[in-house]
């Protein structure tokens, strides 16, 4: 947490509401998410209890599982999901556009232009909180590996069509929301914390209720006392009010009303099936869907909430207008998903249950070049970040006050104008190092010179050791800003055309206000990777014959998922 | 002393509870792991542990029952003496452990204790998460280590009192369910570290007659006080409150409360302290960001309010909670800066998201 985020959080203790962390919106939001609100039944595994699911506000559909330990209940239930949730994926599906891409030609090994599809928007699935994410992977690789009855006449427990897929996109999706950045996957909650600093901890803000009250608390009230109640009220029942926003439920919920619903649900099941004539099976299947009801009923009460509140989340994002880089970002997303559609079309088996060491390598170096992309498009795109990068002293923003042509020595000389910047930040720069700034959206680097012995700037400040928090080592000059600010030297070394004399515009001029970073606009790739085929020994060697169709899980009559 | 009604006396109650379903299913898969004698358990137990030594056929599991803790704890021990003799497998199903904590009898229930033919013996940690494809929850598999450390130390005293003394384990045997099932599997967990890390905090716990003995005379806990005397005795014993605390103390929501009262920065989490110093309170941190007290030659004020002046200034002129300093106008800088570029950003040329999107593709 940089001490910028700090002051947030203190400021929220202070004023008793939360603070901005972000002027502009740093997620894309889709126009038609679908939200999902899971609970699962206490034990560790998280098999299903029931959801809320759908793209209306107003009209959720919700799933029930009466009998969690009830596998043809589960997959009743995974079968409406799939109902819900493929249809959805398909609509974005198919709507494609075309776009090109570099493409190694494999006969010439040449880098062509290929153009292919891109699917115009992708679906965008929003779960309330962390918890979600991971329920939605641990479904994602529960039913994978599951086989249908057409797939495998001989299976066990035959899964309903269509649950395989599901989990194959779902663990797609589950995979996708470890990329930072990215939001084809999002928990509201992380959303949130990214825009606003509550007064409280980071652990509490998990609590959907409880930073919803903070971030727009009651009208005239404190969203700190709102969000002690949001946490902890309960009522006459010993039910909490702001019930949470799951996957887990309540204990207290599921000993006091949720046992007893589903023994009475397990009571009316087995009175059914000893039903000996048709009348008292009547009667019987009343009960039976009484009991079942009551179980909706009280799945409906615990998500509702839930669900009401990840809308009004979502209004609260959407009222930030979007990053632009944010765009860039989704795009990403949208490659994404259009990849895999196009693995599920091309028949491809499901995902493997361990990634071998090449696509494993891949992962994690797609994962920290999007961190690093992030970082940087998120400071780029708002001065709120910017400033936390400033104060870290990577990024100085400051006005230019005199420009000197100069040009390179050699054969052809270009343009290498030097630029003075005054500044009040406190740069980490060292001989030569490089800065960038944004020049019509695209990176432009100089290199740092000197610091200008100026009229206003006393001794420069100290350029090495930063703090623990970056802060510059207040050694000499003790964390007194100079008057004036350093007057930083820098020499501007591309994007100034292919003349003698720079192109218009191109180069800073004197009362400009410019901001520099120290850190890279653009991530560049890392170095290839071999084919999974030639994995070095050291890395395990080829992985070797993979079974076309994975192996289904073992099943036994006590699963639970 | 409990806890939760003592929170509860003070209008602070835990949260803490655990679900019918959690437990039902918990004590089933423990049931099945121990079923048949154990015979599951022990091979696992020779698979993932000592896999040289000869296969377990049967193995004796001794009847532990005796009344008492204490009782049940010496009869452990006498199990434990009579099957590092026997030269077999004996699995020992809850046995009764000791354990001195700040010099007061702590007693641990283990879910099993196996003991080898070679003397050695293993704690065996039974959990209900599963491992799924080979690898566990990380959080759960560091809680069931620290729990099964102690487990290591207590037997180790158990051990101590043996000529010659048995080796105890440091390698633990977790046994989960695998995948979805309710069929177990097992992994070896080294807990030599937590072992040492909680050998360490056992040693530095202050004694509990310590603790009392600094308490004012007459200081009482029992949750029939009326709250506010109840209240003073409890902060009558010093408490750090952090974060972490909500997820270990019944007590936690009671010292939040406090905490927050104070205006103590660590409510917002341990890191905080380290990074303000000397400011402690709420007010102190935000009165020296906004210029009104703190010794601007301290580095920690003196960052503070470069703080809160790039914050102010990234927020605008319509900034928030007067986090701005009086008098110096912000150089330019950042806001337009960025600004502008933005908007420059805007109209995105196609080529550019293709080509990006290409290296965002590969694996995801």
């Amino acid at each position: 947490m940089s001490l910028i985020t700090t002051l947030a959080r203190l400021e929220a203790v202070d004023t008793g509401r939360a603070q901005p962390l972000a002027t502009v919106r740093h997620r894309h939001l889709t126009d038609r998410p679908l939200v999902l609100v899971p609970l699962t039944t206490a034990g560790e595994a998280g098999a299903p209890l029931g959801a809320l699911v759908g793209t209306d506000r107003d009209a959720p559909r919700l799933l029930i599982v009466p009998q969690p330990r009830d596998r043809d209940l589960r997959f009743a239930f995974l079968a409406e999901l799939a109902d819900i949730v493929l249809p959805y994926i398909d609509d974005h599906a198919q709507d494609v556009g075309t776009a090109e891409r570099n493409e190694t030609d494999p006969e010439t090994g040449k880098r062509v232009k290929v153009e292919v599809e891109l699917c115009a928007d992708a679906p965008q699935l929003i779960v309330p909180s962390r918890a979600g994410i991971d329920l939605v992977r641990l479904l994602g690789r529960s039913m994978r590996f599951r086989r249908t009855a057409e797939q495998d006449p001989e299976t066990p427990h035959p899964a309903p069509p269509r649950v395989p897929l599901l989990g194959r996109w779902l663990t797609h999706y589950g995979e996708r929301a470890r990329v930072p950045g990215s939001s084809l996957l999002t928990a509201l909650t992380d959303v949130l914390s990214r825009h606003w600093a509550t007064g409280q901890s980071t652990l509490e803000d998990q609590h959907l209720g409880a930073l919803l009250a903070w971030i727009d608390p009651p009208e005239g009230g404190s969203g700190a006392e709102a969000a002690l109640r949001a946490e902890l009220l309960r009522d006459a029942r010993g039910q909490l009010v702001c019930p949470p926003a799951g996957p887990s439920t309540d204990p207290a919920f599921d000993n006091k009303l949720l046992a007893p619903a589903i023994e009475r649900y397990d009571r009316a099941r087995t009175a059914l099936a000893a039903a000996e004539d048709g009348v008292e099976a009547d009667d019987r299947l009343g009960e039976l869907t009484a009991a079942e009801r009551h179980i909706r009923d009280l799945v409906a009460s615990r998500t509702r909430p839930t669900w009401d509140a990840v809308w009004h989340g979502l209004d609260l994002l959407r009222a930030l207008p979007e990053g632009p880089r944010a765009a860039d970002r989704w795009t990403r997303d949208r490659w994404s998903f259009t990849g895999h559609r196009d693995r599920v079309l091309a028949g491809e088996p499901p995902q493997p249950r361990r990634d071998d060491a090449v696509t494993a390598a891949n992962k994690l170096a797609t994962r920290e070049r999007e961190q690093a992309r992030l970082e940087a498009q998120e400071a780029l795109d708002d001065p709120l970040v910017m400033a936390g990068r400033r104060l870290a002293g990577e990024a100085f923003a400051g006005e230019v006050t005199d420009v000197v042509m100069a040009y390179s020595e050699g054969k052809r000389p270009s343009p290498r104008p030097l630029v003075t910047v005054r500044t009040d930040d406190r740069p980490q720069l060292g001989d030569r190092v490089r800065v960038y700034r944004s020049l019509g959206g695209k990176p432009q680097t100089a290199e740092f010179v000197g610091y200008e012995e100026g009229d206003a700037a006393g001794s420069p400040p100290a350029r090495t050791s930063p703090g623990p928090e970056g802060a510059p080592d207040p050694a000499g000059s003790p964390g007194l800003p100079c008057p004036g600010g350093a007057l930083v030297v820098l020499r501007v070394l591309d994007k100034m055309g292919r003349g003698k004399e720079p192109e218009p515009g191109s180069v800073p001029e004197k009362g400009d206000l410019l901001c520099y970073t120290l850190f890279e606009h653009e991530q560049r790739g890392g170095a290839k990777l071999p084919d999974p085929e030639d994995t070095p020994w050291t890395h395990g060697g080829p992985p070797g014959e993979t079974d076309a169709a994975p192996r289904p899980d073992a099943v036994t009559d006590e699963d639970v998922l | 002393m409990d806890k939760a009604v003592l929170a509860s006396a003070l209008g602070a109650p835990s949260a803490f509870g655990q679900s019918q379903f959690a437990f039902m299913r918990g004590n089933a898969f423990e049931a099945r792991v121990k079923a048949d004698g154990g015979t599951e358990l022990l091979r696992l137990v020779h698979e993932n542990l000592d896999a040289a030594a000869e296969p377990p056929a049967s193995g004796a599991v001794p009847d532990l029952g005796a009344v008492g803790p204490e009782g049940r704890t010496a009869r452990t021990a006498l199990a434990l003496r009579e099957a590092t003799a026997s030269g077999g497998w004996t699995l020992l199903d809850h046995p009764m452990l000791a354990l001195d904590v700040a010099d007061s009898p702590a007693f641990l229930e283990p879910d099993a204790v196996v003991v080898h033919p070679d003397g050695s013996w293993t704690v065996v940690e039974i959990k209900s998460f599963p491992m799924l494809d080979g690898s566990a929850d990380a959080a759960k598999v560091g809680a069931a280590a620290r729990q099964a450390a102690v487990y290591v130390l207590a037997l180790e005293r158990v051990a101590a009192r043996l000529d010659p003394a048995p080796e105890v384990r440091q390698t633990v045997l977790l046994v989960c369910p695998k995948d979805f099932s309710n069929l177990p599997t097992a992994s070896a967990v080294d807990v030599r570290k937590q072992r040492s890390v909680t050998r360490r905090q056992l040693d530095r716990l202050v004694r509990v007659e310590d603790i009392a003995d600094a308490l004012p005379e007459g200081t009482c806990f029992a949750p029939g006080l009326p709250p506010a005397e109840l209240t003073a005795a409890v902060e009558s014993v010093p408490a750090a409150y952090a974060p972490e605390c909500l997820s270990a103390c019944e007590l936690a929501f009671h010292c939040r409360a406090r905490s927050r009262a104070r205006g103590a920065v660590t409510t917002l989490g341990r890191s905080l302290r380290a990074e303000l110093g000397a400011l402690s309170s709420v007010d102190d941190v935000l009165s020296a960001a906004r210029g009104t007290a703190g010794d601007p030659a301290d580095p920690t004020v003196a960052t503070l309010r470069r703080a809160a002046r790039l914050r102010a200034e990234a927020l605008g002129p319509a900034g928030t909670a007067g986090a701005g300093t009086p008098g110096t106008p912000a150089p330019g800088g950042g806001n337009r800066a960025t600004g502008d570029d933005a908007a420059d950003e805007a109209p995105r040329p196609a080529g550019r998201a293709a080509r990006t999107g290409r290296s965002g593709a590969p694996c995801h």
